[in-house]
């Protein structure tokens, strides 16, 4: 069985397509992330106690804040969970200070006991973060992904050029602004497997971008006389097959993943299923279409482009 | 043309095996004993709790410094009665001698270079002399510090019966320990049983009891300090103690839990050699003064000095309960924490939350894994085949790294499987693709094998290691669970180099030396 052998399509002459639908996304991220839901973070960043219940049916979630309240508790924030299987609730609240108690976790756990009469339940896991360690973590985490993303444009500079670097740079920069944005929209919490999920899928398109890249630096070497830009167009319609198929097959096991993975990988698998999508996308639609950009606006400038003698960087 | 394979060919056979028996061990008993007892569960798997703290070291360099200005004055006042030690910044270990007249400025010099104050640098001011602590002994200290909490922690802890915990330092720096226990949900009391190692201390009682702190504050004695508490639980009075104590943890040997005089629970204890001297020359100096017994900075009891003690000692007169007795002679036995803890983390995973995960991880694991292999078979046909056997043999290779190594499976690091399926295949389509294509451009069979591998190993490198540069970052970013998954996504990436390159390789010889020349490949 084969499908997309022998495509032909002029993938740079969408540009503007590509850019408008680019845009859509990011502003609508970037404007949630801004003004509407911001970035929500998980308690592993902001500091804070959450506590996973878990009850045999669909709990109400006016009597929990009332057990809550009824308690003492303020400041609870209750967030039901639609799980896959079995129903449960996020409770959470911030966190004052660095103080040594476990209060919290044990108030609610008290709150539940005495004023919640629903139904029986059972605690899944109760997680407190004081701030220095929300702190701490914070800035590992960026420091993370920006180290990330310099070691990957050293090593691309070093195997191609530097611009190739920058243009996968900018997409995966894209990916994450978008993944980012995702989350912003549906008000998911950025927790730190969050975090693993965007590294990985930084690797992710990364990959599908290196793909493209070493195809084009192969043709460049076999097709002397076309401009970069007929090179580029074909070099993505060598690999469309192999793009699609290996994302297809990725975003497969991810799928499975979100499906069936269970609560407490959600927020894992559906930044991989978003990155996956975008990574792809990406690598067509932004790292390649920037190359030839760039080295078009070089040559418009008089400047060397580094392709080589008498090739134009399009027609 | 033939290849001799037999020798690749047992080589893989023999890596197969190694691999099995690092996921199954020696299998006895059923499979499912064999592999939990390969591979670790992380906490998040297995139920259990997590908890990071941090030693406030400083607090041991204060005490030291502390007590090494008792020491100097009692040095430079036999020399220069005149002369005052003190430390101008409590939370620096920096003393100032002050006040030496000129003519005994030499022979303080003297004392002050001796092997007692070694640990400092001697610097002149106008009237005296300043020691600092050189920080080399600071950053001693601090590590000395940290690794007696972790072995006071893990005594500790021992005492609530838990299988594999675990407690070591964590963290770049910082001074933070992690604390693992798996099976153990209640973290309330863990806490309890962790903090209760909190300071322990005799100080000399300067005034009091006062009611309130205002009184207590108007009639602070010099160098003392104010703390709460009294004979029993609920006394609230305050007391005016000098600030620097005369016994502190260390000091303390053993300790017993009694009955006094009036049947009441007690505390017996006894000090070190060297603190018993010092203990007696403080009480039969101050009989009929007052000392306090300070437990994490209240006073816990307050006792008439009616005679000289040296190194035997009764903590008594009420306020203990059995327990508490009992709970504090452990505490006194098996050292106090030299500093106090702050709780910076804590995570509880219930055991009924860690088995759904693992079921929901299996499930999606095998669904993913079975969806890929039925794909690669409906689109590859024959070299679907091969796909699939170096997949399996990439999982084996993968489960079998974490057996050797004795990584931990965490719920990421299942995920981090499940992903090593998705990206592992991608390494195949790379090379199929390449071998249709050169097919379509009329190579034979074997040639087109021979090319499509030349061609896509240079990406396949390209991008497994700018997957595993993203795998090493995150392993050193990430806690337990992150760095679960670092684990396996990395080892998952480098079996599958090997999988997806040598040993579909040799498949495709194998296949190749059974067909005939100008046969079609089955891809």
């Amino acid at each position: 069985m084969e499908l997309f052998s022998n495509t032909n399509i002029d993938w740079l002459s969408k540009k503007w397509l590509f850019l408008g639908f680019s845009l859509i996304f990011s502003v609508a991220g970037v404007l949630s992330i801004l003004f509407w839901n911001h970035i929500p973070m998980g308690i592993d960043f902001k500091g804070g106690t959450q506590v996973r219940v878990a009850f045999p049916q669909q709990p109400n979630e006016d009597h929990l804040r009332e057990a809550m309240d009824k308690a003492g508790i303020r400041d609870a924030s209750i967030q039901r969970l639609t799980a896959g299987s079995g129903y449960e609730a996020l409770i959470t609240l911030p966190e004052a200070n660095d103080t040594n108690s476990d209060s919290a976790r044990n108030a609610v756990v008290h709150a539940l006991n005495s004023q919640y009469h629903d139904s029986a339940f059972t605690i899944g896991d109760a997680y407190t973060v004081g701030p220095t360690a929300g702190k701490q973590l914070t800035h590992q985490a960026g420091w993370a992904v920006l180290w990330s993303l310099l070691g990957m444009l050293v090593f691309l500079w070093f195997r191609f050029e530097f611009i190739y670097g920058a243009a996968a740079v900018i997409a995966v920069f894209h990916d994450t602004l978008i993944t980012v944005g995702a989350f912003s929209l549906t008000n998911q919490e950025i927790t730190l497997t969050v975090i693993a999920a965007i590294l990985t899928l930084v690797g992710y398109s990364m990959n599908d971008t290196i793909v493209i890249f070493d195809r084009i630096r192969e043709n460049l070497q076999l097709m002397r006389r076309a401009t970069l830009a007929e090179v580029v167009n074909k070099s993505i319609n060598q690999t469309l097959s192999r793009t699609l198929l290996t994302s297809g097959l990725t975003f497969l096991t991810v799928l499975a993943l979100y499906l069936f993975g269970g609560e407490v990988l959600h927020g894992f698998s559906f930044a991989l299923v978003v990155g996956i999508l975008i990574g792809t996308y990406s690598s067509i639609a932004v790292a390649a279409p920037m190359l030839v950009a760039y080295t078009e606006w070089r040559e418009r400038n008089g400047k060397s482009t580094g392709l080589g003698a008498g090739r134009k960087a399009a027609a | 043309m033939h290849k001799n394979l037999n020798g690749k060919i047992a080589l893989i056979i023999a890596i197969l095996a190694v691999f099995l028996y690092g996921i199954f061990g020696i299998p006895h008993g059923g499979l499912k004993e064999s592999l939990t007892r390969r591979i670790h569960l992380g906490l998040d798997l297995r139920g259990g709790t997590h908890i990071v703290l941090q030693v406030k070291t400083a607090e041991a360099v204060a005490a030291t410094s502390d007590n090494d200005m008792v020491q100097a004055q009692d040095t430079v006042g036999k020399i220069a009665p005149a002369a005052r030690v003190s430390k101008p910044d409590l939370q620096q270990p920096v003393l100032v001698v002050s006040s030496v007249s000129q003519d005994k400025l030499s022979a303080v010099r003297d004392a002050l270079n001796a092997n007692a104050f070694a640990a400092y640098d001697l610097s002149s001011t106008n009237d005296g002399y300043r020691l600092t602590m050189k920080l080399a002994e600071v950053k001693a200290i601090r590590e000395h510090t940290l690794d007696t909490s972790i072995e006071t922690i893990r005594s500790r802890v021992d005492s609530l019966g838990v299988a594999e915990p675990v407690i070591q330092k964590y963290g770049l720096g910082e001074d933070q320990i992690l604390v693992e226990l798996p099976g153990i949900d209640n973290a309330e009391h863990v806490r309890d049983v962790i903090q209760s190692t909190a300071r322990l201390e005799i100080h000399e009682v300067t005034g009091g009891p006062y009611t309130s702190e205002q009184d207590a504050q108007m009639q602070l004695q010099p160098d003392s300090v104010l703390v709460q508490g009294g004979n029993s639980l609920e006394d609230q009075s305050w007391w005016s103690l000098k600030r620097i104590s005369v016994v502190q943890g260390p000091d303390f040997r053993d300790a017993r839990s009694g009955q006094d005089e009036g049947g009441r629970p007690d505390v017996n204890f006894t000090l070190t050699t060297g603190a018993g001297e010092k203990f007696y020359s403080y009480t039969s100096a101050n009989i009929g003064k007052q000392m306090a017994i300070v437990l994490d900075n209240k006073v816990r009891e307050v006792a008439n000095i009616n005679g000289a003690i040296r190194d035997q000692g009764q903590i008594s007169g009420g306020g203990f309960t059995k327990q508490t007795a009992q709970d504090l002679s452990l505490m006194l036995r098996t050292g106090s924490l030299p500093a106090s803890i702050v709780f910076l983390e804590t995570h509880t995973v219930g055991a009924s939350l860690g088995a759904s995960s693992i079921r929901h991880g299996v499930i999606a694991s095998v669904v993913g894994l079975v969806a890929v292999m039925i794909f690669m078979l409906i689109y590859y046909r024959g070299a679907g085949i091969n796909a699939d056997l170096a997949l399996l043999l990439n999982l084996v290779i993968l489960l079998g790294f974490m057996g050797f190594t004795g990584s931990t499976l965490t719920l990421p690091g299942i995920a981090g499987v499940i992903l090593t399926i998705g990206m592992g295949v991608d390494s195949n389509v790379l090379i199929f693709e390449r071998i249709r294509e050169e097919i379509r451009a009329g190579k034979s069979a074997s040639a087109a094998v021979h090319a499509g591998f030349a061609h896509a190993w240079v990406t396949i490198l390209d991008t497994h290691v700018t997957t595993i540069v993203s795998a090493i970052i995150l392993f050193f970013v990430g806690t337990g669970p992150v760095r679960g998954f670092a684990v396996t996504l990395m080892f998952g990436l480098l079996a599958n180099l090997f999988t997806a390159v040598y040993v579909s390789r040799v498949i495709f010889d194998a296949i190749l030396n059974r067909k005939t020349r100008g046969e079609a490949l089955s891809i």
